[in-house]
């Protein structure tokens, strides 16, 4: 005879999607006491950061393979094993065709190797300036964007505090801080640097995971975003990804007392005149909650498991005009050695080695992009995983991940034409860097961003889920009516990359979400 | 997911052609003896046809005949058609039977009044809706995520207002069977050569009268035999100016005159919640989720109305159209945004938007200044005004079923 508990459906939270976002909000409500479930539909937990096999032997550490602005208060407050995140920071090696790269130690470049000591100084000054700038508006990213209309005092606080660091620098601060905000990362470079190398890497860093080109007004947010996340201490910093800080996450999430299911698609949101009630799942199950948590894209919330009889015509019209189509793609690549980087000491493979010769570059790369078309010398982060994490390849044996862009989701031609095209451009290109690296390759997996999509349940394969743009941040981050993790549905909350601040593994949306929950706002 | 932008451009082809000539046209225009004309939604309209003055006692007093054509009409249909519309509109269209017509309203997402009109539940999954604004990209936007098909049909179907107390007679004598049993908001369909026409009992006028709805090719033929039937009992073409008399006494309201729909108002002050404009009784808080329901009940909860629209009745018999109201002759409380003198009610009418409290908790003492311009001079008068319901006129064979044959 079984026994079922009239209340095993019903719990206090029920987070869906359990990438790290959806993670760290399920175990910070659970911490709090509450009966919490998360519903993942994937086989396993992790999202962007979940490891997967790609060749016999060959692992992918997952699609995030650097990890750069964790944020330390997520660490503690999940008192999460970093053992995946350990070590010294991970350089930069911005390669270069003629075999002398420029190397950046430290975090975002303390130290730099490979260029005139002129040009050190010029690049110390240029980050010196970023970096503060970054600064104030970090103070923004980590609390909830103010509400419009509705502005508490804390807001008004940290508009003060913002001004105050301002001014303590003084007016010439100020200005260029007002001056420098909405300018492009292409004209920023331009000012300070001489040497194309920097100048392509921070164009690069700038417009990574972005549909903006160096030379598009605003685009120098994107590197500002960069430069608000700090790893270990360092701001600016990075590590390489190693496998485990899903399982890192997944092991906070049950300690805390958080139920997982995977395996486990949810189908629908259920709402009732305005207030959330549960969710449906594939299994046909309902569970019941007075708050869900939704940790997936914002799209896919509400223009796919909820009723849209349940939101108003505005709002939906809004979500769906969130510009999220993904420009990266991902190759996995599983080698039979290590690949030897021109001019590339083996100690400097295991940091981040970039292709992106020039401010041209970057900009011609992203050219194509507007037309529906990929880059044919298209720009690149790569690292190699199995240099950091032995388990990811057999002795003897390599991985090589590279985060390529620009390959437009909506291409033209449609990806089943075009994937073997830039699959061939881009290991021309590496081979260009690494000779032989092509006689290396025992099997190679490019994810376009069609294929994120489908893999990781990222409309647009957009793994910021959502254009980070000026236009996309902050109170209209995803969009002005679900701008603090609130929605028009009550009881219904967002904390994916979608919402404020954005994406990258840093673990605020769900932090910040899951605190606005616990600050009593009534389910 | 946002419907392709050049399919809707190419749907709404009115956009390109100026002052559309209605399908009735060639007889109102022959009928035409002031030549006067106005533009209706894109169309060239009669605002008057022979003289005003008598063509609103046409109305009160035999039939008139009325071209509503340039009415904006949408053809709503699919399984989800009514679930489409009890999110779209405030009031609850589950409740609306099959043949029955729905005076209602609908809403943006901070509950401001897009525009009022008419619901017809043609068949369980078919619905007309009929209003004064064009609303296409929002309606399709509506239909985000429903399994329904939205079509403007303001230019394929013709209509007409047949609207008097002869207007059952002539419908009669036109061979219109069984036009008896048709109820207050009811609507049939009836044999027309060429192809049936639907006729509702309803009207603008708060008369007893009928809205009659033909596709543009048999819009002529229908125009004569009305005309035909009608010669014995009084029937007139009427322009707008004699029907919006009718409709100040029926107290109705008129979008974008009465008060300014959401998408039009330039100024963000300007816009309405459902209550502010006399509208509330419409809205159905029980029913599922709709447009604008959170920001109308909030409004309500924390009592931030702003307005009130209002009818008056005015001391003397000149019309106080455009005139500013206000508490003890003092304090500005509001505008008048429609005013006649009633020949039916004998009293001098109108209606306003007043800002609250006034209207709510200042209901006694209020003005209202009318300037009457008399060969080039105003003459200055500050009028009492005295909240009435409205309408300001109830007419027993509006109702009357079956309805009077005069």
């Amino acid at each position: 005879m079984t026994s079922s508990s009239p209340n095993a459906n019903t719990y206090d939270a029920i987070v869906i999607g359990g990438g790290h976002n959806g993670l760290t909000a399920a175990t910070l409500l659970a911490q709090s006491g509450r009966k919490v479930v998360l519903i993942e539909a994937w086989e396993t937990v992790g999202g962007a950061m979940r490891g997967h096999a790609f060749h016999p032997g060959f692992r992918s550490a997952g699609l995030a393979h650097v990890v750069n602005r964790l944020d330390p208060e997520v660490i503690k407050l999940l008192k999460l094993d970093t053992q995946a995140l350990s070590g010294e920071p991970a350089s930069t090696v911005v390669l270069s065709e003629l075999g002398n790269p420029a190397i950046l130690r430290g975090a975002y470049g303390e130290t730099l190797e490979g260029v005139s000591t002129a040009e050190a100084a010029a690049f110390a000054a240029m980050r010196k300036k970023l970096m503060f700038q970054a600064g104030i508006l970090k103070r923004f990213l980590k609390r909830r964007p103010p509400a419009i209309g509705k502005m508490k005092m804390n807001d008004l606080t940290s508009f003060a505090g913002a001004g105050l660091s301002l001014l303590r620098k003084g007016r010439e601060e100020g200005r260029d801080f007002l001056r420098m905000l909405l300018m492009n990362v292409a004209d920023v470079a331009d000012e300070y640097l001489g040497d194309d190398r920097l100048k392509g890497l921070v164009a690069f860093d700038a417009t990574l995971g972005i549909h903006l080109g160096p030379r598009s007004p605003t685009s120098l947010l994107g590197l500002y975003y960069r430069l608000t996340g700090e790893m270990n201490g360092g701001i600016g910093s990075q590590t390489i990804a190693k496998g485990g800080l899903a399982e890192a996450f997944e092991a906070a999430a049950i300690a805390a007392g958080v139920t997982i299911r995977t395996r486990c698609a949810v189908t629908r949101i259920t709402a009732d005149r305005s207030i959330a009630t549960g969710v449906v799942l594939e299994t046909g199950e309902t569970l019941t909650a007075p708050v869900i948590v939704s940790a997936i894209h914002p799209q896919a919330t509400f223009l796919k498991l909820t009723d849209p009889a349940e939101l108003g015509t505005g709002f939906v019209r809004s979500i769906g005009n969130i510009r999220s189509k993904g420009n990266v793609a991902k190759l996995d690549l599983a080698l039979d050695r290590l690949p030897d980087f021109a001019g590339v000491s083996e100690a400097d493979l295991s940091g981040r080695l970039v292709i992106a010769r020039s401010i041209d570059h970057v900009e011609t790369a992203f050219n194509p992009a507007k037309y529906g078309e990929f880059s044919r010398d298209p720009v690149m982060e790569i690292t190699l995983p199995s240099l950091t994490d032995p388990t990811l390849a057999p002795s003897g044996g390599a991985t090589l991940s590279a985060l390529v862009q620009f390959a437009p989701y909506a291409l033209k031609d449609g990806w089943d034409a075009g994937r073997q095209e830039f699959q061939r451009i881009i290991l021309e290109k590496l081979e260009h860097y690494a000779p032989g690296l092509g006689n290396s390759v025992v099997a190679a997996r490019l994810m376009t961003p069609v294929d994120i999509e489908a893999q990781y349940h990222m409309p647009g394969g957009h793994w910021h889920h959502g254009e980070l743009q000026a236009d996309q941040l902050l109170v209209n981050r995803p969009v002005n009516q679900a701008a603090g993790y609130s929605t028009p549905l009550k009881g219904l909350y967002l904390a994916s990359a979608g919402s404020h601040p954005g994406g990258g593994i840093s673990g605020l949306p769900g932090l910040l979400a899951a605190r606005h929950i616990l600050s009593g706002e009534k389910p | 997911m946002i419907p392709d932008l050049s399919t809707r451009r190419s749907l709404q082809s009115h956009i390109a052609a100026p002052r559309i000539e209605t399908p009735f046209h060639p007889r109102i225009a022959a009928l035409s003896e002031t030549n006067d004309w106005y533009t209706w939604s894109g169309y060239k309209a009669a605002h008057s046809v022979f003289d005003e003055e008598l063509e609103y006692f046409a109305i009160r007093s035999t039939a008139a005949l009325f071209d509503i054509s340039p009415m904006v009409k949408y053809r709503i249909a699919g399984p989800d058609a009514e679930r489409y519309l009890n999110r779209l509109t405030v009031r609850n269209v589950a409740k609306l039977a099959i043949g029955r017509v729905q005076y209602t309203a609908w809403c943006d997402d901070h509950g401001h009044v897009l525009d009022d009109g008419t619901l017809f539940r043609l068949a369980a999954d078919t619905f007309r809706l009929c209003c004064q604004e064009r609303h296409l990209p929002w309606l399709l936007d509506s239909a985000i995520g429903f399994t329904v098909d939205i079509e403007e049909e303001t230019t394929r179907i013709a209509g007409l207002a047949l609207q008097g107390p002869t207007a059952f007679a002539v419908l009669s004598k036109a061979g219109f069977e069984g036009m008896e049993r048709l109820k207050p908001f009811q609507l049939a369909e009836y044999a027309h050569e060429g192809g049936p026409v639907t006729v509702s009992r309803t009207g603008f006028t708060g008369d007893l009268g009928y809205e009659i709805f033909v596709s543009a090719e048999h819009a002529i033929s229908l125009w004569d035999r009305l005309w035909t039937a009608g010669q014995t009992h009084g029937i007139r073409a009427i322009g707008y100016a004699a029907l919006n008399r009718a409709r100040i006494e029926a107290g109705f309201i008129v979008a974008n005159a009465d008060f300014m729909t959401a998408e039009t108002a330039l100024r963000a002050d300007r816009a309405r919640l459902p209550d502010e404009i006399g509208l509330d009784w419409l809205v159905d808080a029980e029913k599922p989720f709709f447009n604008g329901r959170h920001a109308i009940l909030e409004a309500r909860r924390n009592q931030t109305l702003k307005h009130m629209l209002v009818g008056l009745e005015i001391e003397g018999n000149i019309p106080a159209e455009g005139a500013i109201v206000y508490h003890r002759k003092k304090h500005e409380a509001g505008l008048v945004s429609a005013a006649i003198w009633s020949p039916l009610a004998k009293r001098n009418i109108a209606i306003a938007t007043l800002e609250r409290p006034y209207g709510s908790r200042f209901i006694d003492d209020l003005w209202v200044e009318i300037y009457a311009s008399r060969e080039l001079q105003y003459q200055k008068m500050m009028k009492r005004a005295r909240i009435v319901p409205r309408p300001f006129i109830k007419l027993d064979r509006r109702t009357a079923t079956p309805p009077g044959l005069f």
